[in-house]
């Protein structure tokens, strides 16, 4: 059988060692625009802060290919998908016939349509050449006065917080009324900031970028939303990222925001499959299919596809969004769905602690009688089992006084879910 | 309050050079001796609770921990000792009657170290245990008088009818401790550990709990005077049956766990309500007579259709050979004989460390009159009271008995060490409580092996001091004071213990 | 592959576990040098277990070994691994950069922070190379096993 992988990211390692577990005779092609190195996108926040190097950068060890017994073809895009004759083309004319194809694309950065994007000192922060790019400028002769993040997200925090570690000057601008609004709540989102600012970046929110004014061709100045202008030489757009389903779309494939897959990952078409920022799978959490591009669903997601190419059946119980930044120094984390804000709605129950001077704020959110949503700021021990209790959606009714306590652990929850963790009994959920 | 008069029995010593302040021992004194000091970062010590158990010098990783007696010393005299005077000091600040638990600790003659065990030399040779069977094996049990055999097809027949047996791969049992008085963990152990070995324990007054109905087979139920579990169940579920008269750390009185020790779990078990006390008076009160023993023996006979001994445990006491005597002639199968230095969870100081006589005297009087009488056999003849070791077993089979119970070297085996508070509840060791935080030290997986383990041990010493004498089965022994020769023993204790000087 | 087992109706609180797992990851291996000099200096040497205890129900937890381990899957590096040799999940400390998703996902909560000058994420390995765990081998009641599971 021969199997063929688009991209070369998370998605694609975690349905190679997936595929090798069960079968070491498929052959396995992957195709991919970029280098052959196989980086870790989220760990590019943390390379362009200076904590680790080009080396460290990398996700598995250089022979991991050559150790799976994978073939790759790198810097050639695929452009084309034929369903019927089950083959890809590439940029460069290649092309290549599939028993089972894998789209792992990925996603696109979103970058607001207008004048100067272009421009030179304006980076997206999705890729390697991206973090490169930033680098390089953050490091030449004369150094960044101002740069500015469009984004207040996961996203924008992270490449905020990376340019504060070294030392440049930022202002971080989010359209929304509040950062973070898309999974952490009001309080969560008002610490945050508090430290951001604390720490010398400018938070402007309700505002965006509505023009780049460039001098030869290089950034100089954006003109805010709400009319302010002021001097940029380093404008990064980490406004998030939609899935890369352009070429599945074209393809014939179903693709609402992401190619649509069911709990094998598989698409439409029952040879092709996908997985990763570029699908658009069941979430457990909000009962429904979408997007959630983040690592650990890449990876698992990955592996499922990779496992059921080869005859395993692993279903996917569904993704939960899930997210962890740091800002100057403080942690914070926010999983599943805890964002809503509290009007007395039926079926939802808000438990909170916050101790300000502490920087600690927990908040978990319940709906009919389940943990659906967690966020903790500053103290994130054990943050695991909340999402544990999420994904295995055992009732907390009894327990809720205790989940929030200081020495809060596998013995504040009921009996027999904690036996289940420990030992691995099976229980009735 | 006016001033105790009482001073710290022990002094805790700690290395400070090799303590590392883990709190291991913060966390296992159920005495809160040891305590932690925050804003110092040590861990220091207050020896007032202190009651000697060894539990954090065990433990420490380091082996910081020293426990020693407060060498408080008063002027010498040779009649007030000093804890004639502590005895005093305490009775007068509480006016109640001073509690102790385990057997006796004063020093009266331990005849088991003036007896001395032959050995072959040139004559009679040798037995190596290594390479020569060597049979234990033991039947508790009436024997009949005589044995009569017709001639059948194959060869003789028999056809007397022998009484119920318990079949002992070696001489030794576990003697009677309730539940209640210790742990169900400490029972469980007990249980498991008979098993193993091929031998049987004791349910002591407590009842049997559910869940070791599963040993039944290697089980001696008790019924003593509280009749504490006594049903027909019971009854049935285990081996043999022991009417409990007296035990020897307390003759003559009864029995008394204090409600806040009955828990759900020992209450459902003796069948009495959660939280009262559970008191076994001195007498059955349905035994006033010897009479009223054979009548007693015959109903728990009755009850199990005759298909296991019933024997009947005593203390030993002044004239404790016409009482073991009319026991027999009773119809007990065995009697069990509990000596002073038998142990107990609790009982008054005065009546443990002053009643009853030692059991070998005992044992000598008791074997001898039932021979005299011709009704030796009639009976087994169980002997308790202080069995520290292999030796004083084969002493003790040497001079006439059955088979010995022990209790005192079991708990030792799971870890007991002897600081006699067991009424306290707060046995560090996990043995002689219920409190669920303690209870759990003793993991009856480790409390069976070791306790497999010490009978393994003593199997083996047996076998090799017998075959040191030449002999190759328990039986040429069992009564054989022609074995054992008295060494520092006066005319009088040589009679009364019917053996020899050494040298004559 | 060999697992941890926890018995937690034989854990008698004495928390040696976290003694011992300390003193096998510290460089001396001599546990009053451990203590005395090498947890002082600021090294960040803790226990790779957690002590977890409610009234009288205690048990030490430490890294489930899972089948399908949420950590690896989570893992933005490539730390988390198995090893090959003994099938454990092994966190590769001169790869991780305590992004703490490892702590996020893990069901058992049993990755900490570790206390060093470098983020990094801190569980139990199984005492790697060692035949049976410093926490089993020095339970002094059994609790922790160490068995084909």
């Amino acid at each position: 059988m021969k199997i063929i992988i688009i991209g070369n990211s998370a998605t694609a390692v975690g349905a190679v060692e997936s595929i090798r577990l069960y079968d070491q005779s498929a052959e396995i092609l992957v195709i991919t625009k970029e280098s052959s190195l196989i980086y870790s996108r989220p760990m590019l926040s943390h390379y362009l802060a200076g904590q680790i190097d080009q080396t460290r950068v990398a996700y598995r060890d250089p022979d991991f290919y050559c150790r799976f017994d994978v073939q790759v073809i790198t810097d050639d895009a695929v452009t084309e998908i034929d369903l019927a004759a089950r083959t890809v083309t590439a940029e460069s004319g290649m092309t290549q016939s599939y028993d089972k194809l894998l789209i792992s694309t990925g996603g696109v950065p979103i970058v607001p349509p207008m004048p100067g994007v272009d421009a030179e000192g304006v980076y997206t922060f999705t890729e390697l050449s991206d973090a490169d790019g930033i680098l390089d400028r953050v490091q030449r002769e004369k150094p960044v006065q101002n740069a500015v993040v469009v984004g207040g997200g996961m996203i924008g925090i992270k490449a905020v917080d990376a340019l504060q570690q070294r030392g440049v000057s930022v202002t971080m601008l989010e359209l929304a009324p509040r950062i973070l609004s898309a999974a952490f709540d009001q309080t969560a989102s008002d610490m945050v900031s508090d430290i951001l600012r604390r720490s010398g970046v400018t938070v402007l929110t309700n505002d965006t970028v509505a023009k780049i004014h460039t001098v030869d061709g290089a950034i100089g100045e954006v003109t805010l939303r709400s009319g302010e202008t002021i001097p940029c030489d380093l404008l990064v757009f980490g406004i998030g990222v939609r899935p890369n389903s352009v070429l599945a779309k074209s393809a014939g494939l179903e693709v609402n925001r992401g190619v649509v897959v069911d709990s094998f990952m598989r698409s439409s078409d029952p040879y092709v499959y996908a997985a990763g920022d570029v699908a658009e799978a069941y979430d457990l959490v909000v009962d429904m299919n979408r997007t959630v591009a983040i690592w650990p669903n890449a990876y698992r997601q990955g592996a499922i596809a990779g496992a059921h190419m080869v005859g395993v059946e692993r279903p996917d119980e569904g993704g939960i969004a899930m997210n962890t930044i740091e800002a100057d120094g403080v942690a914070a984390m926010a999983i599943g769905d805890a964002n809503m804000e509290d009007s007395g709605q039926a079926d939802l129950q808000f438990l909170s602690e916050l101790d300000e001077r502490a920087h600690r704020y927990r908040r978990l959110v319940i709906r009919d009688g389940r943990l659906v949503g967690a966020i903790l700021v500053g103290d994130v021990n054990r943050a695991g089992i909340y999402t544990g209790l999420i994904r295995s959606k055992v009732p907390v009714n009894d327990c809720c006084k205790t989940l929030l306590s200081p020495h809060f652990g596998l013995l504040s929850l009921p009996e027999h879910y904690r036996k289940h963790v420990v030992t691995g009994e099976g229980i009735e959920i | 309050m006016a001033l105790s008069y009482y001073t710290p029995e022990f002094i805790v010593e700690r290395d400070e050079s090799r303590c590392i302040q883990c709190q291991v021992c913060v966390r296992q004194c159920a005495n809160d001796v040891h305590y932690y000091v925050d804003d110092e970062d040590t861990v220091q010590a207050d020896g007032r609770h202190c009651v000697g158990c060894h539990r954090c010098v065990t433990l420490c990783p380091t082996h910081a921990l020293n426990i020693r007696q407060n060498t408080l010393e008063f002027r010498p005299h040779a009649n007030w000792t000093s804890s004639a005077l502590r005895n005093i000091f305490k009775q007068a600040e509480t006016g109640g009657m001073l509690l102790t638990g385990m057997g006796c600790d004063q020093p009266y003659r331990i005849y088991w170290d003036h007896m001395v065990l032959n050995a072959s030399q040139v004559t009679n040779p040798s037995i190596d245990p290594l390479r020569e069977p060597m049979e234990l094996k033991t039947f508790i049990g009436a024997k009949p008088d005589r044995l009569e055999f017709v001639e059948g097809e194959d060869g003789p027949e028999l056809v007397t009818e022998i009484a119920p047996q318990l079949e002992l791969d070696l001489p030794i049992m576990f003697s009677a401790m309730s539940y209640g008085s210790i742990s169900y963990n400490a029972c469980e152990s007990l249980a498991r550990a008979a098993t193993a070995a091929g031998t049987f324990y004791n349910t002591g007054e407590g009842g049997l709990h559910p869940n070791l109905y599963q040993y039944g087979a290697n089980t001696i139920a008790q019924v003593a005077s509280g009749r504490f579990g006594v049903h027909l169940d019971y009854l049935n579920a285990a081996a043999a049956l022991e009417i409990k008269v007296g035990q020897g750390a307390k003759p003559g009185i009864g029995g008394h766990l204090p409600g806040e020790k009955v828990t759900l779990d020992i209450s459902q078990t003796r069948m009495i309500p959660e939280g009262s006390d559970a008191i076994s008076p001195a007498p059955h009160h349905d035994i006033y007579s010897i009479e009223d023993l054979r009548q007693l023996i015959y109903a728990l006979k009755e009850a199990t259709r005759y298909t296991k001994p019933v024997g009947v445990k005593v203390a030993a006491v002044n004239n404790i050979a016409p009482i073991a005597s009319g026991i027999v002639r009773a119809g007990a199968d065995f009697v069990a004989i509990d000596g002073i230095r038998g142990g107990t969870g609790a009982a008054p100081t005065t009546i443990r460390n002053n009643v009853g006589i030692p059991i070998e005297l005992a044992l000598a009087a008791v074997d001898q009159r039932l021979r005299d009488e011709g009704i030796r056999q009639h009976a087994s003849l169980i002997v308790a009271g202080s069995v520290r070791s292999s030796s004083d077993a084969l002493k003790a089979v040497c001079m006439g008995a059955d088979a010995v119970y022990v209790a005192t070297s079991a708990l030792v085996a799971m870890g007991c060490h002897l600081c006699q508070h067991c009424y306290t509840g707060k046995c560090n060791w996990g043995i002689a409580t219920q409190d669920p935080y303690l209870t759990k030290r003793l993991n009856p997986n480790i409390g069976a092996r070791r306790l497999a383990n010490l009978l393994r041990a003593w199997s083996l010493e047996i076998k090799e001091m017998m075959g040191g004498m030449g002999v190759n089965s328990i039986e040429s022994v069992r009564g054989n004071r022609d074995h054992l020769r008295g060494v520092g023993l006066n005319q009088v204790e040589l009679e009364a213990l019917g053996i020899r000087a050494a040298g004559r | 592959m060999k697992r941890i087992v926890i018995h937690e109706e034989y854990c008698i609180g004495c928390r040696l576990c976290e003694v011992h797992c300390l003193v096998q990851h510290s460089e001396s291996r001599d546990i009053i040098k451990a203590y005395k000099v090498e947890r002082q200096s600021g090294g960040g040497l803790m226990p790779r277990l957690l002590f977890e205890e409610s009234g009288p129900i205690s048990f030490a937890l430490q890294c489930r070994q899972c089948e399908e381990p949420s950590c690896l899957e989570a893992c933005i590096s490539g730390a988390m691994h198995r090893d090959p040799k003994t099938g454990a999940i092994i966190c590769d400390e001169s790869r991780c950069v305590g992004c703490w998703m490892c702590i996020m996902v893990c069901p058992a909560g049993a990755i900490q922070q570790s206390q060093t000058l470098h983020k990094i994420a801190s569980k139990c390995d199984l005492c790697y190379g060692a035949e049976m765990p410093a926490c089993v081998a020095n339970c002094p009641n059994e609790a922790l096993t160490y068995e084909e599971v």
